[in-house]
C-alpha cells in the first residue's frame, strides 16, 4: 500500500505537469521606505498605540524605572530569567523569583515577569524574544500579568524586514520567537477592544539608551 | 446543504445579523485602509507576496520534502494524511497514546475544514476551543460565521447568556451576576480558560505558515490563547495544509506585513508565536506536525484555479464583500465563507452538491474583493471560471430555464419588429403596476432570477415611443 506522503507527493507533481520550469528569482525584497532617524521616536510611538506603556531612560536610571513600573502595576513578586542582569531588580521591594523549572501554576501566583528583548519593530510597535538568557523560556513571559520589557535603543530597528534579518541567527539556533505586539487584547464581542484575555494585562516597555 | 440562495435568505431576514456584520465589517474595512495607506510601498509587496507564494506552488513536492528534512532535523515529528479522515485518525491516535480525555485548541481553520472536534468527541475527547470567538461559538453549539471573528453574528446579551448557561458544565462557571460589559466577559471567559491552559497536556494548532528552510511553524494571534496552548502542555500536534509553506526565513516578512493589515487592520496583530521543532527546557518536548492534502492537490492541477491556495486566511475578501455582508457566513456553508469561500469551497470539495455549484455564482463580480486581497487572488476571474465549470457539467441534460431564456432573448433582439412589440408588452404590462417601482418574484423560469433581487417595473414609456412622441413619425 502505498503511504499517504508518497501518495501526496505523487498527487503534487501530477498536478504539476511534465514540462516545469526550474524555479524563477523572486522579486527583489520590497524595501519599505520607513524614516530611519525616527527610528526609536517611531517605535515608542507604535507601541503606545497598542495601550503599552512606553518609556525611554538611560541605563543609570534603569532599576529606579524598573521598581517604579512594578508598583505602578501593584506587583508584589516579580520572576526574572536566570541570565537577567541582576542589579536591574535592585530597587525593587518585592519578592524576587529567578525561574528555576517553575511550574505553570506557579507561575500563575506571580504578579510579573521582567525580560529583556531581541528586536524592536518600529513600523509596527512590536517587540521580539528570542528567550535568549536574559528572556527566560516562554511560559514565564505569558502567564503572570503583567511584563515589563527593557530593549536598548540600538535593539530597534525599523521595520519588519530588518528585524527578519536580525533574527535568523536565532531562528539558525532553533531559539523559539514571541514576537509582542501591546498587551493581550481581544476584538471578539462586537469589535469592541478589550485588553488582556489570557496573556499580560499590562505591557511596560522600557527602552534604554546606553549613554547616560 | 441546499443552495445558496436559499441559505442566504436566512441570513437576509436575520436583522440582528445583518446589523452586526455591517457595523463589523464596516469597521474592520476602514482600520485596514489607514493601515495599509500607511505602507508606501503596498503594491509591491502584494505582488511579492503572490510571487513567493506562486513559486511554492510550483514546486511544492520539492518544498515539502525540504520542509519535512527541516521539520524533523529540529525535533518534530512528521504525519501525512490525504484526506479529513486520515488527518483525524493521526490526531486522535496521538491524544490516546497520551492517556488524557482532552485537550486544549489554538483557533485553526484546517482543523474546522477536517471537523477534528467532532471526530475527537466521538472517541470522548474534549477539544476545548480557546479563541474567545471559537470559545463562544462552541459553548452556544453553533457555528463560525466569519474567518477572523466567527462569532460576529452574536451581540453582547446573547454572549452573556450562553455563558451563564454553558460554562458551569464544562469546567468554571460565569461569575454570578456576570454583566454583557465586554471587560466582564473577557474576564470570565479568561478565569474559564486559565484553568484548562494550566492542566492541559496535549494541545492542537494549525499553522499561519511552515518555513521551509527552517522547520519553523508560525501561529499570529492577539488574545495570549495560542501562546498559552503553544507553549504550556508536554506535547503539540499541528495541522497545515500542504499549501502553508514558505521557501526562506527571509520570505515571511512579506507575510508578517500583509497579514495583519489585511486581516484585522493592525499594523501587527498583538501576539506572534514561532517555533522550530523543540526546545529544550522551553515549551512542549513532543512536537507532530500533520501535512493536509484534503483536496488541495486537485485545487493545485487546475493551472486558473491554483491561485486560491495562495490565499493566506485574512478575510479582507468578506469585510468588502457586499454579498457576505448581508447573507451573512453561514449561507456559505463551509468553513470558508465570503468571496474566499465561494472559490475555495467549491474547489476542495468538487461541484456535486447543489450548494457547491451555487457558490460561484454567490457574488456580483463588483471586484472589491480582488482589490483587498494581499496576495492578489483574481477572485472575479475564478468565479467565473467556476461558473464554466458547472455549466460545462450540466450540458447535454435538460435545457435550462436561463438556456431558455437566452435563445428567446436572442431571438427576440434580431428582429426589431419583435423587439419593439415585445417593449409595447413590458410597458403596457407597467401600467397594470400603478406607482410600484419594483417587481415582486416573478413566475417561473424568471422565478430563480427574482429570488435574489429586486427586479426594476419597466418604464411606462420605452425610448422609441418617446422618440415618436416628441419628435413626430417624420423624423426616423
Amino acid at each position: 500500500m502505498t503511504s499517504a506522503r508518497e501518495e501526496i507527493l505523487a498527487r503534487v507533481t501530477s498536478a504539476l505537469g511534465t514540462d516545469r520550469q526550474p524555479p524563477a528569482d523572486l522579486p527583489q525584497r520590497a524595501r519599505v521606505t520607513w524614516d530611519a532617524g525616527r527610528t526609536v521616536d517611531q517605535f515608542v510611538e507604535t507601541t503606545a498605540d497598542y495601550r503599552a506603556i512606553v518609556e525611554r531612560t538611560v541605563v543609570n536610571s534603569l532599576p529606579q524605572h524598573i521598581a517604579a513600573a512594578l508598583a505602578g502595576a501593584s506587583a508584589a513578586s516579580v520572576i526574572r530569567p536566570a541570565g537577567l542582569d541582576p542589579s536591574w531588580l535592585t530597587g525593587f521591594p518585592g519578592t524576587v523569583l529567578t525561574d528555576d523549572h517553575h511550574t505553570a501554576y506557579d507561575l500563575d501566583s506571580i504578579d510579573a515577569v521582567i525580560t529583556a528583548a531581541a528586536v524592536g519593530i518600529a513600523a509596527t510597535g512590536t517587540v521580539v524574544l528570542d528567550h535568549g538568557p536574559d528572556q527566560g523560556r516562554r511560559a514565564i513571559s505569558l502567564v503572570p500579568d503583567v511584563h515589563v520589557c527593557v530593549i536598548r535603543a540600538d535593539q530597534v530597528v525599523p521595520d519588519v524586514p530588518e528585524a527578519t534579518a536580525a533574527l535568523r541567527e536565532a531562528i539558525n539556533e532553533r531559539r523559539p520567537l514571541t514576537w509582542i505586539s501591546g498587551p493581550s487584547a481581544t476584538s471578539d464581542i462586537e469589535l469592541d477592544r478589550v485588553e488582556g484575555v489570557h496573556g499580560p494585562r499590562t505591557l511596560h516597555v522600557i527602552i534604554v539608551d546606553q549613554d547616560g | 446543504m441546499p443552495k445558496f440562495p436559499s441559505m442566504a435568505r436566512d441570513g437576509l431576514a436575520n436583522t440582528q445579523q445583518r446589523r452586526n456584520l455591517q457595523h463589523a465589517t464596516h469597521t474592520i474595512r476602514s482600520k485596514r485602509a489607514t493601515v495599509v495607506d500607511e505602507v508606501p510601498d503596498w503594491e509591491e509587496l502584494r505582488v511579492r507576496g503572490a510571487a513567493v507564494k506562486d513559486q511554492v506552488l510550483a514546486h511544492l513536492d520539492d518544498y515539502l520534502v525540504q520542509l519535512e528534512a527541516s521539520l524533523t532535523a529540529s525535533g518534530a515529528t512528521v504525519h501525512w494524511a490525504r484526506d479529513a479522515d486520515e488527518a483525524n485518525r493521526i490526531v486522535r491516535d496521538l491524544v490516546q497514546a497520551k492517556e488524557v480525555d482532552e485537550l486544549v485548541k489554538v483557533k485553526s481553520m484546517a482543523t474546522q475544514e477536517i471537523e477534528l472536534n467532532e471526530a475527537l468527541e466521538e472517541v470522548g475527547i474534549s477539544a476545548w476551543e480557546t479563541d474567545l470567538a471559537e470559545l463562544i461559538v462552541q459553548l452556544g453549539h453553533d457555528r463560525p460565521s466569519h474567518i477572523l471573528v466567527p462569532a460576529i453574528h452574536r451581540n453582547r446579551s446573547e454572549i452573556r447568556d450562553i455563558f451563564r448557561e454553558e460554562m458551569g458544565a464544562v469546567g468554571t462557571p460565569a461569575p454570578d451576576g456576570l454583566t454583557d460589559e465586554p471587560t466582564d466577559l473577557a474576564e470570565a471567559a479568561r478565569r474559564h480558560l486559565r484553568e484548562k491552559f494550566l492542566r492541559a497536556k496535549v494541545a492542537v494548532s494549525g499553522a499561519n505558515f511552515a518555513v521551509a528552510d527552517t522547520g519553523t511553524l508560525v501561529v499570529l494571534e492577539s488574545e495570549g490563547n495560542g501562546r498559552m496552548c503553544l507553549t504550556l502542555p508536554e506535547t503539540l500536534i499541528s495541522v497545515v495544509g500542504i499549501e502553508k509553506v514558505v521557501p526562506t526565513w527571509e520570505d515571511l516578512d512579506v507575510f508578517m506585513q500583509l497579514l495583519p493589515r489585511s486581516s484585522t487592520g493592525e499594523r501587527m496583530n498583538p501576539y506572534t508565536s514561532m517555533w522550530t521543532g523543540t526546545t529544550e527546557g522551553d515549551g512542549p518536548q513532543e512536537v507532530h506536525v500533520v501535512l493536509l492534502d484534503n483536496g488541495r492537490t486537485s485545487v493545485l492541477a487546475d493551472e486558473v484555479g491554483r491561485q486560491a491556495l495562495r490565499c493566506i486566511r485574512c478575510s479582507a475578501c468578506l469585510n468588502v464583500c457586499p454579498v457576505y455582508e448581508r447573507a451573512g457566513g453561514h449561507a456559505y456553508g463551509s468553513v470558508y465563507p465570503g468571496p474566499i469561500g465561494a472559490i475555495l469551497t467549491p474547489q476542495l470539495r468538487g461541484t456535486s452538491s447543489p450548494l457547491d455549484q451555487s457558490l460561484p455564482y454567490a457574488s456580483s463580480l463588483c471586484g472589491a474583493c480582488f482589490d483587498v486581497c494581499p496576495v492578489r487572488i483574481q477572485i472575479p476571474e475564478l468565479l467565473v471560471h467556476l461558473r464554466t465549470q458547472v455549466v460545462d457539467e450540466h450540458r447535454g441534460g435538460r435545457p435550462s430555464a436561463e438556456g431558455v431564456a437566452m435563445r428567446t432573448a436572442s431571438w427576440m433582439f434580431a428582429d426589431h419588429r419583435r423587439y419593439e412589440k415585445a417593449q409595447r408588452a413590458s410597458t403596457m404590462s407597467s401600467k397594470l403596476l400603478g406607482e410600484r417601482t419594483t417587481l415582486g418574484r416573478l413566475p417561473w423560469p424568471a422565478s430563480s432570477w427574482s429570488g435574489a433581487r429586486d427586479a426594476p417595473a419597466p418604464p411606462r414609456e420605452t425610448f422609441r415611443q418617446w422618440w415618436v412622441r416628441t419628435h413626430g413619425s417624420e423624423s426616423r
